[in-house]
């Protein structure tokens, strides 16, 4: 351990929740998870929220009237709030449900590509996109004969703000970024990007899959117009996301999807659509889902994602030095001080799933592959990496685990 | 686990006895796991009996899928076209004598997609190939 590293023992205390920690994985191996950046795990509060509707509310909302589907409703309706609470949004209807960061970003593909933009518009986004702010403008261009550009990335994986500003001379409709990226952790000046993008008039778009669980964040601060992020990365279950976009912009796209509770009037020809934020929630939502998703906000904001951040801070400053001290290894993205909880990396000759498959055997939980990052990987000439990534669960103690297995690794293949 | 990383593994990873590229060569497909992006080539040459006379693969993937490659290609040698065909997934799971979990499996069976999809003229590799003759 580094001398000038001092552990929050407040954090010690905090594995204790989470009953997934406690379990094998293999007969007497305990489980290090260190892959949060695919998904985090629950809170008991988060299991205990789920499970308690359904043994004592479960029904479908916004239509009985019946006490069940006025509890439920007043849930789901609570969880929104806590949402809006959480990134600071003016309004609850702001935030529209969806499943997934991914469905939110199609669900605006689908709406912007039918309202702001128009054949041979410029769409700019970074080569540090997760597919899924990626594929969505690609399906769209096609159709509609979009223009994509990219930001480009440095060697030491931060943004080529320079290569940003070239392009926007060229006027692009609309600017979508993620804020953080999940392959090298780095953290994106998202205001300073949105506030160049709204100087050129483009709508902004920010990808918060990774940062809205792991730092502060605040979207009025930001200027944004829109955010996506997913629940299951921030302690809340699997199946619940949120689309979060300023009132006024969300008023002016058209629906989604269609169907029930996202009309106002059916006709057997045509229908009136419903105000925000039912007019993008069509078809029974995922109420269980919302409401452990606002539990795990709870949790959240009562531990304080200043805390959190800092935290995570403190790992991943530690296991960087650690890292670095392992023969052949290379890391993927910036220095310490300019990402969250995330590193990537390569070891010389050892392919990242032999890796993670030795990992494995020790009980430790990575990701091997491309991490939904194809053209990223590409863009450092590697097939793949191994990624270690943190939450406020993880420990001083899961990095020295992780160091002492990565050097039985090299032992094998050396 | 580490049972995965038997000697044999290790041994045929490190110094893989067909490794290389066959130029000109009879038969050649190359694909790749898009899951971890291994990727992979075999060539092959044939004699006037059809019967496989060298074989080689090229390309970079990890432990499983390379040893798998090297212990597969061995085993074609001097056996006809018509005989690699028949080859299936337990053939490969015999060869390399490891248990593989559904995500492995993959590694361990890209070779066999690749040679079959070669040997057959296909035009693109399909995971039913390992599965059956």
């Amino acid at each position: 351990m580094t001398t000038d590293f001092k552990p929050d023992y407040s954090f010690e205390s905090i594995r204790e929740e989470f009953p997934i920690l406690k379990r094998e994985v293999h007969p007497g191996v305990p489980l290090t998870y260190l892959d949060s950046a695919a998904t985090s795990q629950k809170p008991i509060h988060v299991i205990e929220a789920m499970d308690h509707y359904y043994r004592n509310t479960n029904a479908n909302i916004h239509r009985g009237v019946h006490m069940l589907a006025e509890e439920a409703t007043f849930s789901y309706e609570q969880a929104r709030e806590k949402v809006a609470r959480f990134i600071g949004a003016n309004k609850p209807k702001e935030v529209i449900f969806t499943r997934n960061t991914t469905e939110s970003i199609n669900l605006l593909a689908y709406t912007l590509g039918r309202s702001l933009l128009k054949p041979g518009d410029l769409v700019v986004l970074t080569e540090m996109e997760h597919h899924s702010n990626l594929v969505p403008w690609q399906m769209l261009a096609q159709v509609l004969n979009l223009r994509l550009e990219f930001i480009r990335i440095t060697d030491d994986g931060m943004l080529d703000l320079d290569s940003y500003d070239q392009l926007l001379k060229q006027n692009p409709k609309l600017v979508s970024f993620t804020q953080m990226s999940n392959v090298l952790g780095t953290i994106n000046p998202a205001q300073e990007i949105i506030k160049k993008a709204k100087e050129n008039g483009a709508v902004t778009i920010v990808d918060g899959a990774q940062s809205v669980p792991h730092i502060p964040v605040n979207v009025k601060q930001l200027g944004a117009d829109f955010m996506a992020f997913s629940a299951h990365k921030m302690l809340g279950p699997l199946g619940i996301g949120v689309l979060w976009g300023r009132e006024e912009l969300l008023e002016e796209l058209p629906p989604f999807l269609g169907g029930g509770d996202m009309i106002k009037k059916v006709y057997l020809r045509s229908f009136t659509y419903n105000d925000l934020p039912h007019k993008f929630e069509a078809g029974t939502p995922a109420v269980a889902e919302a409401i452990g998703f606002g539990a795990a906000i709870d949790y959240l904001s009562s531990t304080g994602m200043d805390r959190i951040a800092i935290h995570e801070q403190n790992l991943i400053k530690y296991a960087i030095d650690e890292l670095q001290k392992i023969d052949g290894l290379h890391i993927l993205g910036p220095d310490a001080s300019l990402r969250g909880g995330v590193a990537s990396f390569t070891l010389d000759g050892i392919h990242p799933h032999d890796v993670a498959q030795i990992l494995d055997g020790d009980g430790i939980a990575v990701r091997a592959g491309h991490h939904c990052a194809m053209p990223l990987h590409d863009r450092y000439n590697i097939p793949a990496s191994t990624r270690a990534s943190f939450y406020l669960y993880n420990t001083i103690n899961d990095i020295d685990v992780l160091i002492k297995s990565l050097k039985r690794v090299v032992k094998i293949f050396g | 686990m580490d049972d995965l990383y038997r000697d044999v593994i290790v041994e045929h990873f490190k110094n893989p006895g067909y490794k290389g590229i066959l130029d000109p060569h009879d038969i050649s497909f190359e694909d790749e796991n898009p899951l971890c992006g291994d990727h992979l080539r075999i060539d092959l040459r044939v004699d006037e009996n059809n019967k496989v006379k060298e074989a080689a693969f090229s390309g970079h993937g990890c432990a499983i899928s390379q040893a798998s490659a090297d212990l597969l290609l061995e085993s074609i040698i001097g056996k006809s076209l018509d005989e690699v065909k028949k080859y299936t997934k337990n053939d490969v799971l015999e060869l390399i004598g490891i248990e593989l979990g559904p995500v492995r499996l993959k590694c361990a069976l890209l070779s066999l997609k690749i040679l079959k999809a070669g040997v057959y003229g296909l035009g693109e590799a399909s995971d039913d190939l390992v599965e059956e003759e």
